[in-house]
């Protein structure tokens, strides 16, 4: 946890850093009418490098055998993203329903253990609903593939 | 003459009170037609079901169905997201009365009593006692808005820029010193949200910021992504870290039950009373919801005859916080529509969609389109009715739903929080923003760093530095500005004592020798 913690707030700090850089570039005075821009994100940016340079010297005082993620916690997580990251690669390609399809499909088979009958059918009729709702009903287009291109949408 | 002058003020306050009748009455009108009743039942019925799935709560809700209201008039969408937002809060109820699972983190002091009173049988009871004080919390906050909210956008018409200001100061102000958990990383939070609102196009000096030259970030960072990437898809991430099994007890809801329980509710008509002051005052500051449920909580446990009941089963232990929630939920809403600054993540993203229908949030809207804010008003009375009543006959459907698979629960969620960003825009790279925000949101909600202060800084942003801006324009350079005038003096005052009450705090109670405090579980 004290690691993490340390991590993420010298992230914080090398992003308030470059915020502060583009703030100088911008200007961060007064101009000819009024503030300019760089400004604001320049006070904002020199507290947030402040206050996680506090955070990171309490972190270093204190000692903690808390982990900030075990490896039985960690997977079950990455088993959301990966499939997710590649479904939304996919939808480039094949567009939206097919590539939900085929998400929803695997996560069920992959980590659910659910039966090949439960699975097609729930990875079929999931997109299908979506698809009459939010193109049809409300008329909000999402990326579309080859499938619905073949279907005439 | 003097009675002259009485009389005509009579005659003014009396006239008063009558547009004001006439308002609502308008009002109701609205929130009355079939099509509007019509999308408040859809919205609390998806409202409830989304209060009762783990990582998906009224925010993201509402976010992800934003998309779809473009199409309505601006009085039915407000009122399907109200509603939903209702649903929401009830929903919270459901999951943490038979699962032991608060589903938002204002229901957690209803699961000290709600959990045990339903695996003594009593569930029904219970979830009964549950609805009930929501409704009557929300009743009663809908009533001071009624009352109070013209007279307050009447107020806040007079606001300067460093009134606005000032006003800024104090919700963010509040989300630090009064939020509980690490003061600091709630600061940090506020001030990653404002820097993540100044990228891109700065709309007074027409320069870029920020964007290093990468044509995305021109665009800037959209709320309402952020919104469904930190709530929905940080939230799926840690309920799958916890290794998620429902564990649930029956219900046992019929007429019966319900109405033998509203026999034994008006006994405890105090705690109601209390309750509802607590959650109202609570509530119109930004955060206010959890804290409200927590302190109605031990107030109730305080004043009751038999405290060692409460942890094992008491109906009061119900009744006091969902009271409480509920009244600080609905209060959320009045800074909303009277001072353009939403009190919680939901008021937020609702916020966000009056901005996309087309309506300026502020006192204005209470001059300019008083059958949106009329109608509104109304529909908090008719939606909370309606939601009462509904959860109340569908208890055994809601809980039906926590018994669905994980496994596709998960991917449901995740494509639903896809098609919901990727509808803001039309841009996938919103939909890669969404998941890049989910990692975050779970990072920082393990870290403790508070999402709903960054969320409501993003919102907020622009309106804040322009009001900042035009502050140092009128007193040309000089912050002492904030200060000088009388309403901005109060209040900026009153937010710095708020910023440094995290450090005078802990050396008070070294000095009167009292404990140090766990700090209470912050709102996120």
């Amino acid at each position: 946890m004290r690691t993490a913690d340390l991590v993420t707030a010298s992230i914080l700090i090398l992003l308030g850093g470059v915020v502060i850089f583009d703030a100088v570039r911008l200007g961060i005075g007064w101009g000819t009418d009024g503030p300019k821009s760089g400004f604001f994100p320049f006070w904002l940016a020199v507290i947030m490098v402040v206050a996680c340079g506090i955070i990171i010297l309490q972190a270093l005082r204190r000692s903690s055998r808390e982990v900030f993620v075990t490896r039985e916690q960690l997977g079950p997580v990455l088993q959301v993203f990966w499939p997710a990251a590649a479904m939304v690669l996919l939808t480039r390609f094949v567009g939206l329903y097919v590539a939900s399809a085929l998400y929803i499909g695997f996560y069920m088979r992959w980590v659910g253990r659910h039966s090949w009958f439960a699975v097609v059918t729930l990875s079929v009729a999931i997109p299908v609903i979506t698809f009459f709702t939010f193109e049809l009903w409300f008329l909000v287009p999402m990326p579309k593939g080859p499938l619905e291109a073949w279907l005439g949408y | 003459m003097v009675l002259g002058a009485d009389a005509e003020g009579t005659a003014r306050s009396l006239v008063g009170v009558l547009m004001g009748l006439e308002n609502i009455f308008l009002g109701f009108q609205q929130a009355l037609a079939h099509q509007n009743l019509f999308y408040a039942a859809v919205g609390i019925t998806l409202g409830t079901i989304i209060g009762v799935l783990p990582g998906l709560g009224g925010a993201n809700g509402v976010a992800i169905l934003l998309p779809l209201t473009l199409r309505m008039p601006p009085t039915s969408a407000i009122i399907l997201l109200t509603s939903l937002y209702w649903g929401a809060l009830f929903g919270g109820a459901i999951t943490s009365v038979l699962f032991n699972i608060p589903g938002e983190p204002w229901s957690v002091a209803t699961t000290f009593d709600g959990y045990p009173l339903a695996r003594q049988g009593q569930s029904g009871q219970a979830l009964t006692g549950a609805f009930t004080s929501s409704f009557i919390g929300a009743f009663f906050s809908t009533v001071l808005i009624t009352l109070f909210a013209p007279l307050l956008a009447d107020v806040a018409l007079r606001f300067g820029p460093p009134e606005i200001f000032s006003i800024q100061l104090l919700t963010f102000s509040a989300f630090v010193g009064l939020g509980g958990g690490s003061a600091l990383k709630s600061l940090v939070s506020v001030m990653i949200g404002f820097i993540l609102a100044t990228v891109g196009l700065d709309i007074v000096t027409g320069q870029l910021r920020m964007t290093f030259g990468v044509t995305e970030l021109m665009q800037g960072f959209d709320f309402i992504i952020a919104v469904i990437g930190l709530f929905g898809i940080g939230e799926i991430m840690l309920s799958v870290e916890e290794g998620l099994s429902f564990k649930g007890v029956a219900t046992k809801m019929n007429l019966h039950v319900v109405l033998d329980t509203w026999k034994i509710l008006p006994r405890y008509w105090r705690t109601f009373v209390r309750s509802c002051f607590i959650g109202f005052w609570m509530g119109f500051k930004p955060g206010g919801a959890t804290p409200a449920s927590f302190m109605s909580y031990s107030f109730a446990k305080r004043f009751s005859k038999n405290p060692n009941q409460f942890g094992k089963g008491d109906l009061e232990g119900v009744v006091a916080p969902e009271t409480a929630a509920h009244a600080a939920g609905v209060a959320a809403i009045l800074p909303m529509i009277t001072l353009g600054i939403p009190g919680s993540p939901t008021a937020a993203v609702m916020l966000g969609g009056l901005i996309i229908w087309g309506l300026q949030p502020g006192p204005l809207l209470f001059k300019e389109k008083p059958d949106f804010v009329w109608g509104l008003i109304a529909s908090m009375y008719t939606g909370n009715i309606l939601g009462v009543l509904m959860v109340l006959a569908f208890v055994p459907f809601f809980a039906a739903i926590l018994r669905i698979p994980f496994a596709i629960l998960t991917p449901l969620i995740v494509v639903l929080c896809a098609i919901g960003s990727y509808a803001v825009h039309n841009a996938m790279i919103d939909v890669w923003y969404m998941l890049i925000f989910g990692v975050i949101g779970y990072v920082f909600k393990k870290l403790d760093y508070p999402i709903a202060p960054l969320v409501l800084a993003l919102v907020l942003g622009d309106m804040a530095e322009n009001a900042l801006r035009q502050s140092l324009i009128m007193s040309q350079g000089s912050l002492a500005i904030l200060f000088t005038r009388p309403i901005s003096g109060v209040i900026t005052s009153v937010a710095i004592l708020f910023f440094i009450m995290p450090i005078i705090t802990p050396w008070w109670r070294r000095i009167r020798g009292n404990p140090v405090i766990t700090p209470a579980p912050r709102e996120t």
